[in-house]
Order: structure tokens, then sequence, then C-alpha cells
């Protein structure tokens, strides 16, 4: 049974334009141990994915799903209580801007703390030690005496390191980290996706990492799941997907990456945006982007197929991952 | 920050010489000197007016007189009310405390009125209750005072006679002044009928003097929360697995404090304005009671230590509010 097991998973957002749904009917699990890597562009519904596997969505985002389970447990129909003593402590969450996820009237110490009285009960030295321990575990130097630093007084890539800290506080089974790196300078980058890696491989925790770049994704991952407008586009193990990507995006997405495009005269983008609430197409998501797009692919949507060793939401699925430009299939 | 409390003061100091420039002239604009208000239409013989303008100071030169005056401050010296004779430093110190009494009163009662509604309204927009307190709190701050304590004394006092007219104390009780807040004294002297009767007559005075006060807080506090509640260390807070008792009393609220107490500290100012208001509506035995007859007697002395003794308390506070601001504000305390 995998840790997390989530089954056509949707959000729906009402707003003022109407309603959007920025999440549409996706399967996502996650073992034991594992780390699962989810990508996509901006706009393609990441954070607003891991927002519902932690109950973190405000009034105006309707959850629904056919299942929705966390270590046998039914997240669907706990109630707000129950499920509360299981967020940030056996599910945690690290955010992508550090600088603003912290509360800039609290110490780090008061921070890190707080998570550790209310799930463990800790008080006293017993508390204050294991506060230390975690700084110290996320590679924060002199922790004893950054307890009593406020998060203005730290750096970006410090604060990174404490809302690691928070979340790891009480052992977690699954860390969700929503692209952790993007706000951070590239040279801290590298160190905090190290440490993420570091700390998963030493607690065996899964971890869902969350992130824009298919560079870090190859480095981390055991599995990926391709998300695009709202959808899973593609979800294969790590090593086929980079080999041979079945789906016209993921395959977009890998060209794209730097070391594939050497040699090449230009850096591939991909032209056009995420489909948002007011212009998705009848047919295939992707179809307006598509180079492969036909007549069949603008008219209707197709399912997610199963392909080698995992699925793909595609009609014509890439027969050998690369074909050359200008080729239709 | 003994160094920002130094620097603050001497801030100051142009303040002051400036609100004691402006009371001086101003009363002085005022037609009739108060030789002349005091003798009315009688009429006084021009030697002998000659004589007690002389005895006063008022024949020398404006210039003169301010320096005098200026020079007579500085040396702790608020000279003596021309009616009474008495020292005018001890009338503002007997009369001092039945004002800062109401205004601790109402400033009391607009804390603990309006955080609790500005933080149930933002927490529930849009609901019912929220567009409640928008509006009432808007009716509250353009509420005219005169006519809102007028309008509660004929309803509260007169019409259910819940409430006595005008202040501190019915007539029967006496306690002897020790801290003199009213409140505090009964207490101490044990009487409760009296503490009783102190608190019936400072109901109504605080309500119309807290109105505004409470508008401006609930307001402030509604917006401040709405605000702090769309931040990212709140949905860490919530990410962490706290109630929401905690994210919003604790994460929300200390954040939202801090323009709070800023508009809560600046409203002293208006307070106090408010109070010579009130005292006139309650006959509350205040130094604005105390000032506006001043302002009738042309009793140039009361009037202007009157005014600059307030404007003291009003810095004071605002000095205070600024530590305060900084004790809240974790960023500011170590920018210093
Ligand atoms: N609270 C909300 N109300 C309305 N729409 C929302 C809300 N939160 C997210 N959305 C919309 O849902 C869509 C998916 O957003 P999401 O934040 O999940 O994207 P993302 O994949 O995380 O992108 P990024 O890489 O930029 O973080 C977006 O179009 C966004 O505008
Ligand atoms: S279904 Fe058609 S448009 Fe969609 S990704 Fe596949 S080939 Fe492109
Ligand atoms: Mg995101």
């Amino acid at each position: 049974m995998p840790l997390l097991d989530i089954k056509n998973l949707s959000v729906e957002f009402t707003t003022r334009a109407g309603t959007f749904r920025a999440v549409d009917g996706i399967d996502l699990t996650v073992d034991e141990g594992e780390v699962v890597g989810i990508v996509g562009e901006s706009g393609s519904g990441k954070s607003v994915t891991s927002l519902a596997v932690m109950g973190l969505l405000g009034s105006n985002g309707r959850v629904v799903a056919d299942r929705m389970m966390f270590g046998g447990r039914d997240l669907l129909t706990m109630p707000a209580a129950q499920r509360r003593k299981i967020t940030g402590k056996d599910v945690a969450m690290v955010f992508q801007e550090p600088m603003t996820s912290l509360n800039p009237c609290f110490t780090v110490g008061f921070q890190i703390m707080e998570t550790l009285r209310v799930h463990e009960g800790l008080s006293g030295k017993a508390l204050r030690n294991r506060a230390i321990a975690l700084l110290e575990q996320v590679g924060i130097p002199a922790p004893e005496t950054r307890l009593s630093a406020f998060p203005h007084q730290l750096s970006g890539g410090m604060n990174q390191r404490v809302m690691i800290a928070i979340a790891i506080a009480c052992n977690p089974r699954l860390l969700v980290a929503d692209e952790p790196t993007t706000a951070l300078d590239v040279t801290i980058q590298k160190q905090i996706l190290d440490l993420l890696v570091q700390l998963q491989r030493e607690r065996g925790m899964a971890l869902i990492l969350i992130t824009h770049d298919m560079g870090v994704v190859a480095e981390t991952a055991q599995r990926v799941v391709v998300m695009y407008a709202g959808q899973v586009a593609e979800t294969r193990p790590v090593q086929s997907l980079f080999e041979r990507p079945r789906h016209p995006y993921t395959g977009a997405l890998l060209d794209a990456l730097p070391e594939r495009a050497l040699g090449k005269r230009r850096l591939p983008t991909i032209p056009g945006m995420v489909p948002g609430i007011a212009d998705r197409p009848a047919g295939c998501l992707f179809s307006p982007r598509c180079r492969f797009a036909d007549a069949r692919c603008r008219a209707e949507r197709p399912a997610l197929f199963d392909v080698d060793d995992g699925r793909a939401r595609c009609f014509y699925p890439l027969p050998d991952g690369h074909p050359a430009a200008g080729e239709a299939l | 920050m003994l160094r920002f409390i130094l620097t603050r003061v001497s801030l100051v100091i142009p303040t002051f010489l400036g609100i004691t420039f402006l009371t001086f002239i101003l009363i002085r604009l005022v037609p009739g000197d108060p030789i002349e208000v005091r003798v009315g239409e009688r009429g006084i013989a021009p030697e002998r007016l000659a004589a007690l303008r002389h005895e006063l100071g008022l024949d020398q030169s404006l210039w003169q007189q301010f320096l005098d005056y200026v020079g007579n401050v500085l040396s702790g010296d608020f000279g003596l009310s021309l009616v009474t004779h008495n020292s005018v430093l001890s009338e503002f110190i007997t009369l001092f405390p039945a004002t800062l009494e109401l205004a601790l009163c109402a400033m009391l009662f607009a804390t603990l009125v309006g955080l609790p509604a500005g933080i149930l309204a933002a927490v529930k927009r849009g609901s019912l209750f929220d567009h409640g307190v928008m509006g009432a709190s808007l009716t509250g701050y353009s509420m005219p005072i005169f006519w809102w304590g007028l309008l509660l004394i004929l309803f509260f006092s007169v019409a259910l006679g819940w409430t006595p007219v005008s202040g501190r104390l019915d007539l029967v009780y006496y306690v002897e002044p020790v801290t003199g807040f009213m409140l505090i004294d009964t207490l101490m002297a044990g009487d409760y009928e009296a503490f009783r009767s102190a608190l019936s007559h400072l109901i109504l005075p605080t309500i119309v003097l807290g109105t505004v006060p409470l508008a401006v807080v609930a307001r402030m506090t509604r917006s401040a929360m709405l605000e702090v509640l769309g931040e990212d260390y709140i949905r860490t807070a919530r990410a962490k697995g706290l109630d929401s008792g905690r994210v919003i009393g604790m994460h929300a609220l200390r954040n939202a404090l801090i323009p709070v107490v800023t508009v809560i500290g600046l409203q002293v100012g208006t307070l106090l304005g408010g109070a010579i208001l009130t005292e006139t509506i309650f006959s509350w035995p205040g130094v604005g009671k105390w000032l506006i007859e001043s302002i009738n007697r042309r009793d140039y002395p009361a009037l202007q230590g009157g005014v600059l003794l307030i404007a003291t308390s009003v810095i004071l506070v605002n000095l205070l509010v600024d530590v305060l601001y900084g004790v809240l504000n974790p960023r500011i305390r170590h920018a210093r």
C-alpha cells in the first residue's frame, strides 16, 4: 500500500470570473521513502496539488477526489482536528519563499520549538536541545545562538534551512517541497537541494519535490509526474522518462534542458503559455502548442494511456522520444 | 534604546516652542484682555487699568512677554492663574487625574471592544457581522461628539434614569483624593457604594469619548488582520498543524498589532481634544473643562500652561508608542 494514495483529485476555485479547475483529475501515489518529482511550467497546478495534500487551501478552493489516503487513513472524511495532528507532524511542507514564510515577529527558536511543543508535547531543556539538534542537522552554524535570531537577521538560504528544520522536526513520513530553491541564489540552490536529498536518505522519508527544473528532477527523483494545465501529462520512472519521453510536452521540456541543447544553434523553448481560466482549448490541452497536433487532437481530449512503464496523456505518444523537428506522426 | 529616546526627546523641543508660541499668540488675538473681561460693562478708571496691566506685565511688548514666559517655563514656573491666584501647575496636577481617568477608560473601552470586533470582522470577512462592524464604525467615526453626548444623556439619563447626568461622584459621598483616580480612591477607601457611583458616572462619558477611537481601532484592526492573514507565514503556521486559535490569535494578531498600536497612540491627541468637549457636556471636573473656562476668563497663564502640559502628555504618550512599536516589531528594534 502506498504511503500517499490519491485518485482523481480535482481542485476548483470560485472566482469572480467563474469556476476555475486548477487541478483536474490527478492521480498521485508516493511510496514510503520514495522521491517523486513533479514538474511543469508556471500555472500547471503543482502548488495547488500540494496544498490540497496538506489541507491548506483556503475556503474558495473546493477539493474533490475519489480517494485521498495517507498511511491508510482517509484524508477526505477525517475531521479537521484529526487532520491537524497529521499536518506538520507526519506530512510537512517546505515553501518557495523562505524570506516571507517565517513569521517576522517570532524568533527562529520559537518557531521550531512551537511545532515540537504542539505535536510532541516537549518542553523545557528537552525541547531546546531538540531544536538545537535540528538546526545542526540542517547545517546551521552556531545553532545555540541562532535560536534567538529573528528571520530578518538571516539570509534566504539560512531561512530555508530553518524552514526545513521545522518541517523535519517531528520526523515526517512525507515531506512536500514546493520549489524550495527557486527564490535562492544559484550557489545556495545546490546546497539546499543536497541537504533535502541527504535528509531524505538518512531518514528514509518520502519526498515530493516540486520544481520547474528537469535537471533537478534527473538528479534526485525516482519517479516523475509531468503536469500540464492541471492534469498529469506523463508519469514515469525517472530514467526511462529521460531516455525516452513519450508525451510531446515532456519531450519539449527535455529539449529545453541546456545540456541537451548543446550543439544546437538555439536553445529550444516551448512557444506559447499554459492555458489559464479563459482559454482552455476544447481538445487536448496541449494542442495549441503541440508540434504534432492534428484535427483529432483539437476536437477530443486524450485520456491517460498506458505507455511502457508509465502513463501519458496523448493520442500519438512519441515513438522514440525525439522525433526530428517538423516530423509529423 | 536610550539613545533613541534621547534623539526623540531632542526632536520634541522645537514642537514645544511652536506650541508655546501659538497658544501665546492665539489667546491674545481673542478680543479683550483678562482685566477687560473681568471688568465687563462696569468700566474702570484709565489709571487703574494701566496700573493693573503693569502689574500683570501686559504693558510690555509681546516679544518681551513671550521671552519672559519661556524663561519662566524653562525654570519650571508656569505662573499663577489670574483668576484663582493658584499656581497653574498645581491646578493642572489637581485636575489632570480626572481627565486621565476618563481618557484611559475611553481608550480601554475602544481597545477592548474594537480589537475583538476588528479581528472577528477580518476572519469572517464579507459576513453580516463584518458589514455590521464596518457600518457601525463608519457611523461612530462621523458622529459629532456634542450631539452624540446629548443623545446618550437624553436616552440613558433623562428617559431611562440609568446613569447620572454630570460630575464624577454623587454629592453624598466624600472620598479622600489619594491617586486622583476616583475608581481607585473609592476602592482604597473601601467605599463600594461610592465606587459604584463613580463607575456609573464614568459610563456615558467613556462611551462618548471612546466612540471615535473605537471606530478607528476596529477598522484598523480589521484591515491589518486582513493583510496579515494573506501572508506566507500564516500558511506556514497552518502547515505546522496549529489550530486556528493559535494561527489567528498569535501568528496573525502579533503582526497586525504593529499598525494598530501606532493608530491607538495617534488617537491620544484626538482623545484629549475630544475630552475637552466631553468634559464640557458632562461637567467633568478635568483639565478640559478648566481650559474652556480659562479661555472665557482670558486667564492667559492658565491657558498657556494647560495647553503646554497637555501637549507634553501627548508627546510622552507618542514616545511610549514609539518604544512599544520597537518592542513589537523586531525588524525596527534591530535596525536602530
Ligand atoms: N487561491 C486561488 N484562487 C484562484 N485561483 C488560484 C488560486 N491559487 C492558484 N490559482 C490558480 O491555479 C492555477 C495553478 O496554480 P499553481 O500555483 O498550482 O501553479 P504552479 O504549477 O504551482 O505554478 P508555479 O510554478 O508558478 O508555482 C493558476 O492558474 C493559478 O492562477
Ligand atoms: S494529443 Fe495531440 S496535441 Fe495532445 S499532446 Fe498528443 S499529439 Fe499533441
Ligand atoms: Mg507553485
